[in-house]
């Protein structure tokens, strides 16, 4: 058992500051503990989101220190030992309260991703699909929603470019409809305009802080991004469409 | 409106907010989401689902090993007779017969609904639907994603229910229901957790898919949402509350590091082959297997080990009997001194997959380990032990309409009770959110289309509802809700946990009053904005009362059954089989705790839950073969 400082976000969008707290911390215990330590003993009114405490839900991202993490996966003992520990709210998205975030943006972004359609035909009977075949798209839906990849992604950091790219999550949730064998929309025009593939010019950061180890940007935008170019900018592919019709693009 | 502190005798709610709908889900669990989505596709039916956290956070996404449904993908010889028959066992025939039966057969149904809705199951060879094994399942049974089914589950309804018309309501808590004079229901109070504002939706119907109350104890795999507020609101409103002495511990929740202790192991290890071992390095449930399970129960490893290879002809491995069984065998190894470090038993699965099959198989229940205790499962065993994890019991309801006793309030998934009887099995959870979630949208969407208007809410009401919740705020000084919290889960851990005594319960039931009185003077500082001090004093008023009925149903049963463990009455007894225990509210304001005699079942459920699975087996082959 060791006393530590923390540094703790107190307020709310316009004013706030970091209060001073001190708390004890015993062997395997992770940040979100500490949070509910203080809350109990110190500050009742402490303003915190969290649900699983197992890495599972995707409620309880802050930043620690200044990088995005889950207080629920981020251990005591990784962090240096008499550092103080620093807990802000996430830098790109209003604050609610103390570390808590108006995430709402990101289900308005969801909202408008065209749903997973399956043919009539193919829902009258059992689903037949290879494991070699969804093992990409159970890797994107691996995915916990949250947030820190939208959070990191420097066009979303910045205001404007909320009105113009749907963001790392999104264009994830895109890639596994896109490539889930039995869908049948197409996507492809809007990933470009509604959900503005293009705004992404591959930093990789978002891949960096995914706690679920997902291939963001090789995985997902990468050959979303190709897609886009082979249906808009490849010559060979627009005749190849106007003589024998446009058709969904097959998984890989 | 925003309720600022101060002068409440003339509270006027003329400005407050008000939405109607005809069918209003509280919970957007895996239960709440399908109520939601089936009672949508009732034309003119306006829909509402209002949940505590965000959507897409609900306690679902923890479900780890899968949904119990007969596809017959993986072993033809499955059927939902059998899976009946394994329901009906798993709790020691106290079931709703009826129940269990909707339950068995129409899972598989909506299994491949929830895949024609974009849930992307592990595969066969054949590229059906992969099934696994888990305990108490005579077949390989359970749909599955890895060790994240829940996660897939609760997605794949949100991504789904999003484009069905229904209007959302996230961080919202909702507090009391609304009844019109002639008891029916017409609303519920809640309050936004962000802003502290109130709002009443006006509603034909309520569907209570609020899960379990979880929370109650110390040792527990549930969040913080779990703390019975389906049980206090209706139980408050006259509805009924049934089994509730039927307190799941799953048998394998970590011990170490304290912080993380009681989070979820899935029984997945298990059903992969992951064995049990005392500090002895014996592999001790060998010594555990009930008579009732000893024929259909692996006595040697080593034919334990040829089931795990895929044998037909072996027996499964006794780690795969019911929660129950395993929860009390590594209670009494532990009692014994032959407990791991930490005081739990060895769960390995490092020595009995490669460490290939152990990542793809259970990828989270690598990482958790990993990071949180800072083990590596595919070298080194993990320590395990018992940890509250699922409410067999709730609120009464119709077996085939999740109408309560009160017109207009429907429940569904844990938050019912009935259909697990005394223990549920694994896998039957998730297959029952789809079920019953589907089939109370389905009746309260018929319900809400016979009532012309929305029933009539006594503003009084509304208003008593509000001051109790802001007087929290309001007094000057009182108890801290966190503190009483902790005592009751102290409490009920010590008093009324997995295995149970007379005089325990009784001193548990005292403790509990006292609370009760410490809550009348609960104090939250600060504002009603996003304040937790408050909304887990809210909570606190559910979670005794669940507690209350727990303890009370709890001594009242004096015999052992299922996950009801009583010391001083050790054995199942035949006589308790025939009744139910309720609780209610007594018309003087206390809770009555009495004993219900079950109804007889029909006469085929009785004969098929009562076969020999030779027996049935064969009587299966033939309706196959048809």
């Amino acid at each position: 058992m060791k006393e530590r400082d923390f540094k703790i976000y107190r307020g709310d969008d316009e004013r706030g500051e970091l209060v001073n707290y001190k708390c004890n911390v015993s062997e395997g215990m992770v940040v979100l503990d500490v949070i509910h330590r203080i809350q109990a003993d110190q500050a009742n009114d402490l303003a915190c989101r969290w649900n699983c405490k197992a890495g599972k839900c995707g409620s309880c991202s802050v930043e620690i220190n200044g990088k995005p993490r889950l207080a629920c996966m981020t251990r005591m003992n990784e962090l240096d030992d008499n550092e103080t520990v620093v807990i802000t709210p996430l830098k790109s998205f209003p604050v609610m309260k103390d570390i808590v975030s108006d995430v709402s943006w990101n289900y308005e972004q969801n909202q408008k991703i065209k749903p997973f359609s399956p043919s009539k035909k193919d829902t009258e009977k059992d689903f037949v699909m290879m494991q070699k075949d969804v093992d990409r798209v159970q890797h994107f839906r691996k995915c916990i929603e949250c947030y820190l990849c939208q959070n990191m992604c420097h066009v979303i950091r910045d205001n404007e470019g909320k009105d113009k790219f749907a963001g790392p999550r999104y264009m994830t949730r895109l890639a596994s409809l896109e490539m889930h064998p039995m869908d049948n929309a197409d996507r492809i025009e809007d990933v470009k305009d509604l959900h503005g593939s293009g705004m992404c010019n591959i930093t990789r950061c978002c891949t960096e802080v995914c706690p679920e180890e997902i291939q963001i940007t090789d995985d997902a935008i990468i050959p979303l991004k190709e897609r886009v170019v082979d249906r808009f900018y490849d010559p060979i592919m627009m005749l190849f469409r106007k003589l024998f019709g446009k058709k969904k693009e097959t998984t890989n | 409106m925003i309720l600022t502190l101060g002068e409440f005798s003339m509270l006027d709610i003329s400005g407050i907010k008000r939405l109607q709908f005809d069918v209003l889900v509280i919970g957007a669990g895996g239960a709440g989401l399908s109520a939601a989505i089936s009672a949508s596709q009732e034309e003119g039916i306006r829909v509402g689902l209002v949940c505590k956290s965000l959507l897409g956070k609900a306690h679902t996404v923890m479900a780890e090993g899968g949904m119990a449904a007969a596809l017959g993908n993986v072993d033809d010889r499955d059927d939902w007779k059998i899976h009946f028959r394994d329901t009906m066992r798993g709790g020691k025939m106290l079931n709703n017969w009826k129940m269990a039966e909707i339950h068995a057969r129409n899972a598989p149904e909506r299994v491949r609904e929830l895949e024609h809705w974009g849930a992307v199951f592990d595969r066969t060879r054949d590229g059906l639907i992969n099934q696994r094994n888990f305990g108490g399942h005579r077949y390989p049974r359970l749909a599955h994603v890895g060790d994240r089914t829940g996660l897939e589950m609760i997605r794949t309804l949100q991504d789904h229910g999003i484009h069905q018309g229904i209007d959302i309501q996230m961080e919202c808590t909702a507090l009391d229901i609304l009844k019109d004079k002639s008891g029916k229901v017409s609303g519920i109070v809640s309050m936004y957790r962000e802003t502290g504002e109130f709002i009443v939706f006006e509603t034909k119907t309520l569907i209570f898919a609020t899960g379990g109350a979880g929370k109650s104890w110390e040792v527990t795999s549930n969040s913080w949402e779990y703390t019975g507020d389906g049980y206090g609101m209706a139980y408050e409103a006259g509805a009924e509350l049934i089994d509730m002495e039927f307190n799941q511990f799953h048998p394998t929740g970590m011990v170490w590091p304290p912080s993380v202790k009681g989070i979820l192991v899935t029984e997945g290890v298990r059903g992969e082959g992951g064995i049990l071992k005392n500090s002895e390095g014996k592999r001790f449930m060998f010594d555990y297997i009930p008579e009732k399970f000893a024929n259909e129960t692996a006595d040697t490893e080593e034919e334990a080990a040829r089931w795990l290879k895929g044998d037909k002809s072996a027996r499964r491995p006794p780690e795969l009997l019911t929660r129950d069984v395993v929860a009390r065998a590594i209670n009494t190894e532990v009692k014994a001194g032959r407990g791991s470090v930490h005081g739990g038993a060895y769960l390995d699965i490092a020595t009995q997959r490669s460490a290939e099959d152990i990542k793809r198989k259970l990828p989270s229940m690598y990482h958790q380990f990993k990071i949180l205790a800072e083990l590596d499962i595919t070298k080194e065993a993990m320590e395990v032990g018992p940890t509250c994890h699922y409410f067999m019991g709730g609120i009464k309801v119709d077996a085939e309409t999740s109408m309560t006793n009160i017109d207009g309030l429907f429940a569904c998934g844990e938050a019912a009770g009935g259909m697990h009887g005394a223990n549920r099995l694994g896998g039957n959870s998730l297959s029952d959110l789809l079920v019953f979630g589907n089939l109370s949208g389905v009746e309260a969407a018929k319900y809400a289309k016979k009532l012309k208007s929305i029933p009539k809410s006594d503003d009084e009401d509304i208003k008593r509802i509000i001051k109790s919740a802001t007087s929290i705020l309001n007094r000057e000084k009182g108890n801290n809700p966190y503190l009483i919290h902790e005592d009751l889960q102290k409490n009920m851990q010590y008093n009324v946990g997995i295995i149970r005594t007379k005089d325990e319960i009784a001193d548990g039931i005292e403790r509990i009053e006292k609370m009760k009185e410490e809550f009348k003077e609960v104090k939250a500082p600060g504002t009603s904005q996003f304040n937790p001090g408050w909304h887990e004093a809210l909570a606190l008023r559910n979670l005794l009362i669940s507690s209350e009925a727990v303890a009370k149903s709890a001594l009242l049963r004096e015999e052992s059954r299922g996950a009801h463990t009583r010391e001083d009455f050790p054995t199942e007894r035949k006589e308790w089989l025939e009744y139910n225990i309720i609780n209610k509210k007594g018309t003087g304001g206390e809770m009555e705790t009495v004993k219900v005699k079950r109804s007889e079942p029909d006469n085929e459920l009785k004969r098929i839950a009562s076969s020999s699975i030779e027996d049935l087996e064969k009587e299966v082959k033939l309706d196959h073969q048809k």
